[in-house]
C-alpha cells in the first residue's frame, strides 16, 4: 500500500487541511489580485464597492515623464545586471563543478551569501563604499550592487543544470582531442544553455523587483521601484496599482520562459543535441 | 579531475571572486571602518574614534529600537513557521504529484512581485475605509483600526515571509521516509502524534532553517514597518534609514548596521547549530 493512501485516515481532516491550504494561497495571492483589480478601479482612495472601470492610472502613468526615465533605468540596470551575473554565476558554476581546491569552502560562501545579508544593511555599507571610490549616485553603483545580489541566484541555477550533466562528457570531450575552450564551446556551453537563458531571465526579474539597495546608492537615477517607493511615501496613490501590474506582467513572461526553458522543452532539445 | 590551476580555469573562477571581494567583502569591511569615523559640521572625516558607539550605546531609544525588533522579528518567525506548516504538510503529503508541481509554482510566483507594491495593496485591505472595515461595517462591526498597529506589521512580514518559509519546509518534507511514517501509522501511533514525534523531528533541519530565515527578512524589513506599522514603535531598519537619509550620520548608521549583523550571525549560528544537532552531516 502507498504511503499517502495510507495516511487518508480521517476525510474531515483531509478537508480541513485542503481549506487550509486554499486559503494560505489566499493569503498570499489577495495583496496582488487586489493590485490587480484596483488599478483598473476609478477611486481616488479604493475600497470597495468598486468604483468604475478606467484606464485613468494606466493613463496618469504613461503620461509621467519620471515613471518612463524610471522604467528606462530599470530596463537598462536589468539587462546589463542580467548578462554579467549570468557570466559571474555560470563561471562560479562551473568553477565548483570541475576543480577542488584550498578555500573552495569560502569562495562558495561568497559566491552564495550575499542574498542572506539583509538588502537594508546592504544598501548602507554599498553606498557608503561606493561614494568613497566615488562611483555611487550613477546607474553604474545601481549595477554594480545588483550583480552582487544577482549572480548567487544565476550561479545556483546554472549549479544544477551542470549537475544533471554525465560527468564522463567533458573528460569524452578531451580524450577525443578538444581542447579545454572547445570542449567548453561545445559540450559545456550547450548543455547549459537552457540554463544560462533561464538564470538570465531570472536575475533580471529580480533586479526588476529590488528597490531597497537601488534606493539607497541610485541617487537621481532612480529606477522603477525606487519611484514606486516615492509613490508610497507620498499620498497614498493607486498609480502605484497601475505600475505593479505592468512590472508584474514583465516579470511573469520572464519567469515563464525561464520555466519553460529550464524543465520543458529547452532542456530536452539540448540533450538531444 | 585534478589539474593544475590554469589560465583557463582562471578565467572562470576569477571574475565573480574578484567581485564579491571588490563589492560585497571590501563595502561590509568599509562599514567597520567608517563605524569609527567622526562628523564635524555634516562632513565625515576618516577618524579612530569609538563615540559613535558610545553615543549610539548610551541611548535608549536604540535599546528600545533593538529590543522591538528582536521581538517582531522571533514573533514573525514563530507565526510564520506556525501558521505555514500546515499547508506544508498538506501539499507534501496530501496532493498528487502534479497538483503539487502547481502548488509550488503557483507560491514562487510571489517572489516576482514587487512587495512593495504587496504591502501597498495591504494598505486598502486595513485601511479604516478599507476592505476589511467595509464588510464588517455591512454586518454591523467595526470599523478597527487596523492600519499602523504592530499586527498589521506582522501581516507584512508574513506576506514578505511566508512563500519562502512554505517552499522550505515543503522541501523538508516531501524527503521525509515514507516508511517512518508508515511504520508509526503501523505501530499504531496516532496522527497528531505522528506529525508532532516523527514528522517534525525528521524535517527540523529544514524547518528551523526555514525560520531562521523568516528571522533575517523580518529583522531587517523596513517597509513593513513603516507604510503598515505606521513606523511605530520603532525598528533597527527605520532606524538605519533615518540617520542615513536624514543628515549625514552615517557612521552612526554603520553602528547600528553591524550591531544587525552581529545579532543576525549569533542567531544563524544558534540555529543552524540546533538544526543539525545530533546529526553527522
Amino acid at each position: 500500500m502507498s504511503g499517502s493512501a495510507d495516511l487518508n485516515r480521517s476525510r474531515s481532516v483531509d478537508w480541513a487541511l485542503m481549506l487550509y491550504v486554499v486559503l494560505a494561497y489566499a493569503f498570499v495571492f489577495a495583496p496582488i489580485a487586489a493590485s490587480f483589480v484596483f488599478s483598473f478601479n476609478s477611486d481616488r482612495f479604493p475600497s470597495i464597492p468598486l468604483g468604475e472601470f478606467s484606464l485613468d492610472w494606466y493613463r496618469a502613468v504613461a503620461t509621467d515623464p519620471l515613471v518612463w526615465e524610471g522604467a528606462r533605468n530599470t530596463l537598462f540596470v536589468g539587462v546589463i545586471v542580467g548578462v554579467v551575473s549570468t557570466a559571474l554565476g555560470f563561471g562560479a558554476a562551473y568553477t565548483d563543478y570541475r576543480y577542488k581546491f584550498a578555500g573552495k569552502q569560502v569562495y562558495l560562501a561568497l559566491a552564495l551569501l550575499p542574498p542572506t545579508i539583509p538588502v537594508i544593511i546592504l544598501g548602507l555599507a554599498m553606498l557608503a563604499y561606493l561614494s568613497r571610490i566615488n562611483l555611487s549616485g550613477n546607474a553604474l553603483s545601481v549595477i554594480i550592487s545588483h550583480v552582487v545580489v544577482c549572480a548567487p541566484f544565476a550561479m545556483a541555477i546554472i549549479r544544477l543544470r551542470l549537475s544533471q550533466m554525465d560527468p564522463a562528457l567533458e573528460p569524452a570531450a578531451w580524450n577525443l582531442g578538444a581542447s579545454e575552450w572547445m570542449a567548453m564551446r561545445h559540450v559545456i556551453v550547450p548543455f547549459c544553455a537552457p540554463a544560462i537563458l533561464g538564470a538570465l531571465f531570472i536575475t533580471m526579474a529580480v533586479s526588476f523587483d529590488e528597490f531597497a539597495v537601488a534606493w539607497f546608492v541610485s541617487g537621481l537615477n532612480e529606477t522603477l521601484p525606487v519611484k514606486v517607493l516615492g509613490f508610497l511615501q507620498g499620498q497614498v496613490s493607486p498609480r502605484i496599482n497601475a505600475i505593479g501590474t505592468f512590472v508584474f506582467i514583465l516579470s511573469m513572461t520572464l519567469v515563464i520562459l525561464a520555466q519553460l526553458l529550464l524543465s520543458g522543452r529547452g532542456a530536452k532539445l539540448a540533450d538531444k543535441e | 579531475m585534478r589539474r593544475p590551476i590554469s589560465l583557463y580555469g582562471l578565467t572562470f573562477s576569477l571574475p565573480l571572486l574578484i567581485w564579491q571581494v571588490l563589492f560585497f567583502v571590501f563595502p561590509l569591511l568599509f562599514l567597520v571602518a567608517l563605524s569609527f569615523w567622526t562628523v564635524k559640521n555634516f562632513v565625515m572625516s576618516p577618524d579612530f574614534d569609538a563615540v559613535n558607539w558610545t553615543t549610539m550605546y548610551d541611548r535608549a531609544v536604540f535599546w528600545q529600537a533593538y529590543g522591538t525588533t528582536l521581538a517582531l522579528a522571533a514573533a514573525a518567525s514563530v507565526l510564520t513557521s506556525v501558521l505555514a506548516f500546515p499547508a506544508s504538510y498538506a501539499i507534501a503529503f496530501k496532493m498528487s504529484e502534479t497538483t503539487r508541481r502547481w502548488a509550488v509554482f503557483l507560491m514562487v510566483i510571489p517572489f516576482f512581485t514587487s512587495y512593495l507594491v504587496r504591502v501597498y495593496s495591504w494598505q486598502i485591505f486595513l485601511s479604516d475605509n478599507g476592505i476589511i472595515n467595509v464588510i464588517l461595517g455591512g454586518i454591523g462591526l467595526g470599523p478597527y483600526q487596523m492600519l499602523n498597529t504592530v499586527g498589521a506589521t506582522m501581516i507584512g512580514y508574513l506576506t514578505l515571509a511566508f512563500p519562502l518559509v512554505v517552499l522550505l519546509q515543503l522541501f523538508s518534507l516531501v524527503f521525509i521516509d515514507r516508511t517512518l511514517i508508515e511504520a508509526a501509522h503501523n505501530m499504531r501511533c496516532g496522527r497528531l502524534r505522528t506529525v508532532f514525534e516523527v514528522i517534525i523531528p525528521s524535517a527540523r533541519t529544514g524547518l528551523v532553517i526555514a525560520a531562521l530565515f523568516c528571522f533575517i527578512l523580518a529583522f531587517g524589513d523596513f517597509v513593513s514597518p513603516v507604510y503598515l506599522g505606521g513606523g511605530e514603535p520603532t525598528t533597527l531598519s527605520i532606524l538605519i534609514t533615518d540617520t542615513t537619509k536624514s543628515g549625514q550620520q552615517w557612521p552612526r548608521a554603520a553602528v547600528i548596521a553591524l550591531t544587525m549583523i552581529g545579532t543576525l550571525m549569533v542567531v544563524a549560528f544558534a540555529a543552524v547549530k540546533f538544526a543539525y544537532k545530533g546529526k553527522s552531516k
